[in-house]
């Protein structure tokens, strides 16, 4: 507890988000403070100290603030967010202040929001699968315990209602308890966050999870302190409490874009499209605090949402996105134009922590060879799709025609399953049904006595 | 007493301080009541600016900030090997006493005190040493020989007294010259100097990857420097994990350099259980890991290439090939970047500092094959591997650009051969290597030579492939002649059973010279049969029964010792089905 103050009347002066405070004594980088003004209270946090010169970023936004009368209070400390049991089942706002009416609960202790890096010798691998119900996801693209796999989305494309559904139906086989849901809202709209909070309702995931909503409206620096807080809350769930911690932050994309806001007003050099050079660090402090660690049961599982601005893959956020995680669930338009949900696409998609989870006593033992098979027939009919709009049907062999039957059977009955979960099994049978209708001669990636062993006589496998 | 100034500015990890003495340019301080470690990167009157290798928030202004008057070094010793430092040469294992989370501050020794080793000497008093030669040695791991030396930047001298053979530790005084100096397990050199060598030798001897599309048509020679980009998801990590694994060089350092933490989690749990496939002894043994992963700061990002090249070149000096791969180069530029950038700097390309080139080729040039200082008749050698993320992967960022030119080998990472499962997803349409010249020798003596024809055999089918597959696209399938039908079929059964690689699988992993050599001459015979039987009449169609791919894919996992009666075994049968097809007259 302090006993004295510091506060400061000096305005030099408000630029976009940031409020410039001179002739402050002993400035700390990060630290927080409050604004007092005529009409209420805001916070803030120190970004840079240069001197006797503060430049502060104000989370509720610069809006209406006095550079006169205006008093910023040193509260000597860094940003911390309160923990406790009591916050599941709770809605909260983007500062993680209650937003659901109630008062916060007992809190066991506050946390600071930046966390700090995991030391990669107290990790371990992260190895369990999780059974997302979704068959692009769990067959070919598996998601493990632990791991951040992000879902790159278009505008439009139904991101939100996947990530809905995997936060509903998502297990650890043999697991009793489900996941704890960790959910960051970050800039997005009124009605989708309506939506989400209402599916989270019907499914009872709203009382297994902490909900942490920035809406569009709210201010976009708030959007830099809400993932911090849905981490750190993760965090003590996962590596205090023990629990599978499952976070949904939505959507990187507005989180990137107030980055790029606070760094304009700093004057900073800016990089490609604008976005600070620091954004790969930045994000990564974010995506890092994910995984599984020696000597505790729980884990920090990540699905971000980012959207990809007009499909661009190459985007900034998207493509520093990539490098980071663990992998990425594609969502396609021309899928999605067909009526296809999901409409993953899995030829860009991947899980590069895949292999750690399935295979002979985790999955089955064919899972690999399997995903390996539907990988390859699958490029084989989209490039023969190609080649059949310049060369013509006549064109295509039978075995050529056979693929593109291949092809959309894949599409039709493997991608396109809907909102119904589908155990890991059937998954499965579903893709041997896809692949009936392929000569079993092709199906070179599979173990050749389990291809047989489904042979019929006409020389295909069975559905 | 060291030099004492004070904070009067922070802007993430760039500290400003206020100092009234003069300071040297990259010198280390201790900065705030924390004591974070830093370094000195720019002077401009009474202020420095100093970039702090540890995670700033909460320092404030008028913190001490003590000016120690030396350069960033690391302590040099054995017990290196098998360990893991984080980019300032801190290792991890000893952090982790302290919590999940690595904290600020902390001051842990890179060698660990309390380590016997067992020293047996080789010079008696009376002897010279000169400048990096040994006075003894210790046994590190099973096969590795520690050299014990006279610290290469220092003036010879002669031996006064020597230690016995026996166990020592790190402060056991091993040796004292004549005019006074003494001499102990380790020495510290700085990280941004480079280690002296006697002079520079050819790149004619390879460094061999047991990858097959590396070996054969892009080699890359001891000492020299490849570069490996390509965008997220086309296999930078695994193909470098896999050059790590299987490449004939006696140490690996490994540096994480800006990447995902569970890597490198992934390398401390794999490694330990893999044996060399040269010396069969834990692969571990031979590894230093740097891990700097994304999320730790960044200005020690900067600085952790530096320190995995110092450990090499010691290693270098001491006789040893030693292979150094950075994952990612780019990661490493953008902390150039995101530093120059918090000094206000003028940027160059795309943001980057305008220094970039300069740095790298501080880095690159450090490399080679070299007799070494202390001992005419040693010769040690350092290659670089080093992987580029561009943004987009689009390669004419300035990062790649850069890595090009100072660099001998370009093993071009492919999107869309990543998308259809084709790993390791190495275009040889794009990639090259300016080492087959100085090469061609070693490759002749070892596997004779017909090896030239066998890999131009090899790259003349893929190039015939793509001009193939361009006039499919003009005039159809149909437009092909019985050979070309057939060409593309070969050169199909080359990409899917020779260019692909399964890391993963245990006997596919790792291929030697010989058994790239014998699938070569088995495709080659393939295709005399094969071309024979057309000529003579045989339709393509006709051929569709007959199981080339997975006759090749089971020859593909034979262990080396069966595989060429298995080969010749096999073909006699292709041959066989082949003569039993029915001329059709038409």
């Amino acid at each position: 507890m302090t006993l004295y103050r510091e506060g400061y009347r000096s305005v030099q002066g408000i630029v976009g988000p940031l409020l410039m405070v001179s002739g402050v004594r002993e400035a700390g980088f990060g630290e927080k403070v409050l604004i007092e003004t005529p009409d209420g209270k805001r916070t803030g946090q120190v970004l840079q100290v240069d001197g006797d010169l503060c430049a502060i970023q104000v989370f509720e936004g610069t809006m209406g603030l006095y550079s006169g009368g205006t008093t910023v209070w040193l509260e000597r400390d860094i940003v911390r967010v309160p923990v406790g049991l009591s916050l599941l089942g709770r809605v909260l706002d983007g500062r993680g202040r209650p937003a659901d009416g109630k008062p916060l609960g007992f809190v066991e202790k506050t946390l600071p929001v930046n966390g700090l890096p995991l030391n990669p010798v107290a990790r371990t691998s992260p190895n369990s699968f999780v059974e997302t119900g979704i068959s692009t996801i769990d067959l070919m693209n598996t998601l493990v315990r632990g791991q951040k796999l992000p879902i790159f989305s278009g505008a439009g494309l139904p991101a939100n209602r996947l990530a809905a559904q995997i936060v509903r139906q998502s297990r650890v086989p043999g697991k009793e308890t489900s996941f704890i849901v960790v959910f960051a809202a970050i800039g997005i709209t009124a009605r989708e966050a309506r939506e989400f909070l209402d599916d989270f309702e019907k499914t009872g995931a709203l009382n297994n999870g902490v909900f942490f909503i920035n809406l569009a409206s709210d201010s976009a620096v708030e959007r830099l302190l809400t993932p911090r807080l849905a981490l750190s809350v993760a965090e003590y769930f996962a590596f205090e409490k023990g629990y599978d911690v499952l976070v949904v932050m939505t959507d990187m994309l507005h989180y990137c874009e107030a980055l790029r806001e606070v760094s304009a007003a700093r004057e900073e050099v800016p990089g490609r499209r604008g976005f600070p050079g620091y954004m790969y660090s930045d994000l990564a402090s974010l995506y890092e605090r994910a995984g599984c660690v020696h000597g505790c049961a729980g884990s920090v599982t990540q699905i971000p949402i980012i959207t990809m601005p007009d499909d661009d893959m190459t985007h900034p956020v998207v493509d520093l996105s990539g490098y980071i995680t663990e992998g990425q669930i594609v969502l396609d338009r021309n899928l999605h134009d067909r009526g296809i949900y999901p409409p993953v696409n899995v030829l860009p998609s991947l899980s590069r922590l895949m292999n750690k989870g399935i295979g002979k006593g985790r999955t089955v033992a064919e899972h690999r060879s399997m995903a390996d098979q539907l990988y390859a027939a699958y490029a084989r009919s989209r490039e023969l799709e190609r080649l059949k709009l310049i060369v013509g049907e006549e064109g295509l062999s039978a075995l050529e025609h056979r693929y593109i039957r291949f092809g959309m059977a894949f599409e039709k009955s493997f991608v396109n399953q809907g909102e119904t979960r589908r155990s890991l099994d059937q998954s499965l049978e579903t893709s041997w049904g896809t692949l009936a209708e392929l000569p079993s001669s092709e199906l070179y990636r599979l173990p050749r006595e389990l291809v047989e062993s489904r042979m019929g006589k006409d020389g295909t496998v069975k559905p | 007493m060291a030099n004492m100034g004070r904070v009067v500015g922070i802007s993430g990890p760039v500290v400003r301080a206020a100092v009234a003495f003069p300071v040297r340019m990259f010198e280390i301080v201790r900065a705030g009541k924390e004591a974070l470690l830093g370094e000195v990167i720019r002077i401009r009157g009474n202020t420095v600016d100093i970039q702090v290798y540890e995670e700033t928030s909460g320092m404030r202004v008028g913190e001490p900030v003590e000016f120690s008057g030396e350069l960033l070094s690391v302590e040099l010793g054995p017990g290196l090997l098998g360990s893991v430092l984080d980019g300032i040469g801190r290792p991890l294992a000893r952090l982790r006493e302290e919590g999940l989370y690595i904290s600020r501050g902390a001051n842990v020794r890179t060698l660990d005190e309390s380590r016997k080793w067992h020293f047996s000497p080789v010079k008696e008093p009376g002897d010279w040493v000169r400048p990096g030669e040994g006075i003894g040695s210790v046994p590190e791991g099973t096969r590795i020989r520690h050299r014990v030396m006279l610290a290469p930047d220092s003036l010879p001298g002669r031996v006064d007294w020597i230690a016995p053979e026996g166990e020592v530790s790190l402060h056991d005084l091993l040796c004292r010259l004549e005019d006074g100096r003494e001499i102990r397990l380790s020495h510290r050199w700085e990280v941004r100097r480079g280690r002296p060598f006697s002079h520079r030798l050819p790149f004619n001897r390879p460094l061999l990857t047991g990858q097959r599309i590396l070996d054969t048509l892009f080699p890359m020679a001891l000492g020299g420097a490849a570069v490996i980009p390509g965008g997220f998801g086309t296999g930078k990590t695994v193909t470098q994990q896999s050059l790590a694994k299987w490449c004939n060089a006696d140490i690996i350092v490994y540096i994480g350099c800006g990447e995902r933490g569970n890597e490198m989690t992934e390398v401390l749990e794999e490694f330990p259980s893999l044996m060399d496939p040269y010396y069969n002894v834990p692969l571990m043994e031979r590894m230093v890991l740097i891990a700097n992963t994304s999320n730790m700061p960044v200005a020690a990002r900067e600085a952790s290439i530096y320190l995995g090249m110092t450990i090499a070149e010691y290693y270098r000096d001491m006789g040893y090939a030693v292979a150094i791969m950075a994952d990612s180069t780019s990661r490493w530029a953008e902390a150039l970047r995101e530093i120059g950038g918090r000094l206000e700097e003028m940027p160059g390309e795309e943001g980057y500092p305008a220094y970039l080139g300069t740095r790298l080729a501080q880095y690159y040039e450090r490399a080679g094959r070299v007799r070494t200082l202390g001992d005419p008749e040693t010769e040690g050698s350092i290659s670089v591997i080093n992987a580029v993320s561009p943004p987009g992967g689009d390669f004419s960022e300035p990062v790649t650009q850069s890595s090009l030119r100072l660099s001998g080998t370009f093993w071009a990472l492919d999107k869309s051969l990543a998308q259809q499962r084709h790993f390791p997803a190495i275009n040889w349409q794009n990639s090259y290597t300016l080492y087959d010249e100085s090469l061609s020798g070693f490759f002749a003596q070892e596997l004779g030579e017909d090896w030239k024809a066998l890999r131009f055999f090899l790259s003349e089918k893929l190039s015939k492939e793509k001009a193939l597959l361009e006039l499919v696209q003009l005039v159809g399938r149909d437009g092909l002649s019985e050979q070309d039908k057939w060409t593309l079929m070969l050169s199909e059964l080359f990409r899917v059973v020779f260019l692909q690689q399964n890391a993963f699988d245990s006997v596919d992993a790792f291929c030697s010279l010989k058994k790239m050599k014998g699938l070569l001459e088995t495709l080659r015979s393939l295709d005399t049969l094969v071309s024979e039987r057309l000529a003579q009449g045989v339709l393509f169609e006709q051929l569709a029964e007959v199981p080339f791919r997975t006759g090749l894919f089971r020859l593909r996992g034979i262990p080396d010792p069966e595989f060429s009666s298995s080969a010749m075994k096999w073909l006699a049968e292709i041959q066989k089905t082949l003569r039993s097809i029915e001329v059709v007259v038409r």
